[in-house]
């Protein structure tokens, strides 16, 4: 997904001379073509974040472009202030790019893992966050935000690893969501790679006569919030799932949206997520997405018992 | 090593006198703070020679179009000095002179930090410390890969500078010899709790701004004359950014406001105290009864 992404920073770059690209400190031979290419549109600028961000809204006031790699808490709790105010309060087309969005840096601990960035990023006016669930996605993304207004986040899942769980079929608009499947029982609600989690516990579900719809939400904000109201209002048990903690990220932006519907009858609602913690183990992405329980397991189980009691 | 050991007696700044146009900024300075009854007095007098000088001399600009693409940008970074750059674009006429009397009110655009877009001519919004520089680098980056000979001036107060994202932006700015960059510091030697010296150190000053990749030099900040001279010759060297170290005096043309660290942030202020700020402007040596 990373891949697919900065060269598709590369590739908008070679055709629109407004689009900069500023890294902080990337892994060596990182997008070495637009440097040896475009050099005077590429800058490594090293370990200052808080100067980067300074620095692309710099240019943006001026008219540029500017995509930004570092890993993603960087991008984000380090350097919050200067995305508050030189990016989201003079609203400069800058665009974040954080690479392990989640838990994807389980073996290297806590300090690396963005496990609220969209939580703290959601509460800024102007700025706009998506989660594409695969490179697919991600290829379809890139495009659209040349243009989009405003300073972007875009939260990388993890390397080649992921599977392709997203088709051509549905067209990606940035703040729309994605209705991937229909069911009459249930639904479920999705960001980033969490999708691929949604669809496996759909079909153990049908399995069982219980019909769940999924709603993939590659933009969390601003939240296709129609979408959700209307798929909502039409089942009883819904659930979020999602790579990040319960407080601030989808779950709570679905969540406000739903007590303020004030719908007939009562939903049953659950969060799946991280919880109120910094994560305690390393080991791998999936083992600490399966010790916080955001599996396809817990989705089934979660809306077994609420349509059964 | 330009190592100054500080006291009010050998301030660089302190005797020199100011002349009647800097007297008269002043005054509409406290004709602002008349109406508002609050706002960063000290912070302000220190900075007026500096802003005065290069709004008058040495900025290039077209208050019509405050957008003009071949414009010196200038970021006044230490944004709680912003009144001393609010009677300078009001001035040029940047904005209605009406507008000043109206600072931090709902119906005005001037609040107590300058905020672009809201107010013509200026560049970025700041207040919180530590943002101008950085973003001075993107300008600066910006007009070069233009090929624009147009300058960015980044106007930081010395307290700033105790701010990390400052010298992560200058170790980028001299690396890449960003000699369209010039860094100008109001270096009061005071800050809000106390002196720099005591609060944190700044010194040799000078010295860090070199070793950072900058031309420096040292200018009494409240001559006109000296001022003049220094940023005309802006940059200092082809291959550099420039740091331009304005030795001031906080407070700068009022005795009793002179290095006193309760004026560094006034509000409700009394109308003897607007009484006493009018008469001692009356009364400095270089004003109307001189």
């Amino acid at each position: 997904m990373r891949q697919t992404c900065l060269n598709s920073v590369y590739e908008l770059a070679k055709k629109d001379d407004r689009i900069f690209f500023v890294g902080s400190d990337l892994g060596s031979g990182t997008l070495q073509e637009f440097r040896k290419e475009i050099p005077d549109r590429f800058f490594m600028e090293g370990v200052n974040e808080a100067h980067v961000i300074g620095m692309a809204s710099g240019l943006a006031l001026e008219g540029k472009i500017v995509y930004v790699n570092t890993i993603a808490t960087f991008i984000t709790r380090r350097c919050f202030e200067q995305v508050a105010l030189d990016l989201c309060m003079h609203n400069v087309k800058v665009r974040l790019i954080g690479n392990g969005g989640g838990l994807v840096y389980a073996p290297l601990g806590p300090t690396h893992l963005a496990f609220e960035d969209i939580a703290i990023l959601r509460a800024l006016p102007n700025m706009t966050i998506v989660a594409p669930a695969d490179r697919d996605e991600m290829r379809r993304l890139m495009p659209q935000t040349v243009e989009w207004p405003g300073p972007m986040y875009i939260r990388l899942a993890k390397g080649f690893t992921d599977p392709i769980v997203t088709t051509d079929d549905i067209p990606f608009e940035i703040g729309k969501s994605l209705p991937m499947r229909k069911g009459k029982d249930a639904l479920i609600v999705t960001t980033g790679i969490t999708l691929k989690l949604a669809q496996t516990a759909s079909e153990i579900l049908s399995g069982d006569g219980i019909e769940a719809a999924i709603l993939h939400i590659p933009t969390i904000k601003p939240l296709d919030s129609a979408a959700v109201l209307n798929l909502a209002s039409s089942v009883n048990a819904i659930v979020t799932v999602e790579e990040h903690s319960i407080v601030g990220g989808l779950g709570a932006a679905v969540a406000e949206i739903l007590a303020e519907a004030g719908f007939d009858t009562p939903k049953r609602f659950k969060r799946i997520g991280i919880p109120d913690t910094f994560p305690d183990q390393y080991g791998s992405q999936d083992s600490l997405m399966a010790r916080y329980d955001i599996t396809a397991e817990t989705i089934t189980s979660t809306l077994r018992e609420f349509l059964t009691h | 090593m330009s190592l100054i050991p500080f006291s009010i007696e050998n301030q660089i700044g302190a005797s020199t006198r100011l002349d009647e146009r800097s007297i008269h900024l002043r005054r509409r300075i406290v004709r602002i703070l008349e109406c508002s009854q609050r706002g960063h007095v000290g912070a302000t007098f220190s900075l007026i020679e500096i802003l005065r000088v290069l709004y008058d001399d040495i900025l290039r600009y077209d208050p019509k179009n405050p957008i003009w693409g071949k414009r010196d940008r200038c970021i006044l970074s230490k944004g709680h000095g912003c009144l001393a750059q609010y009677v300078m674009l009001a001035e040029k006429g940047f904005f209605p002179e009406e507008e000043l009397w109206k600072f931090c009110q709902a119906d005005g655009i001037l609040g107590g930090h300058p905020e672009a877009g809201k107010i013509p001519g200026v560049e970025a919004s700041t207040g919180a410390l530590g943002h101008g520089l950085p973003i001075g680098v993107g300008m600066a980056i910006h007009a070069r890969y233009e090929g624009s000979d147009h300058r960015v001036f980044v106007v930081v107060g010395d307290g700033e500078c105790n701010e990390g994202s400052v010298w992560e932006a200058a170790m980028s700015a001299g690396n890449r010899k960003l000699s369209n960059l010039c860094v100008v510091v109001d270096y009061n030697k005071q800050q809000s709790y106390d002196t720099t010296f005591a609060v944190q150190n700044l010194e040799p000053f000078e010295d860090k701004w070199r070793s950072f990749g900058f031309a420096v030099t040292a200018v009494d900040g409240h001559d006109i004359n000296a001022l003049r001279e220094v940023f005309s010759k802006v940059p200092l060297k082809p291959d550099q950014p420039t740091t331009i170290l304005c030795h001031t005096v906080k407070g700068k043309g009022v005795d009793f406001v002179e290095n006193n660290l309760s004026w560094h942030h006034k509000s409700r202020l009394k109308e003897e105290e607007i009484r006493a700020l009018y008469e001692a402007l009356e009364g400095y040596p270089c004003g109307k009864r001189a």
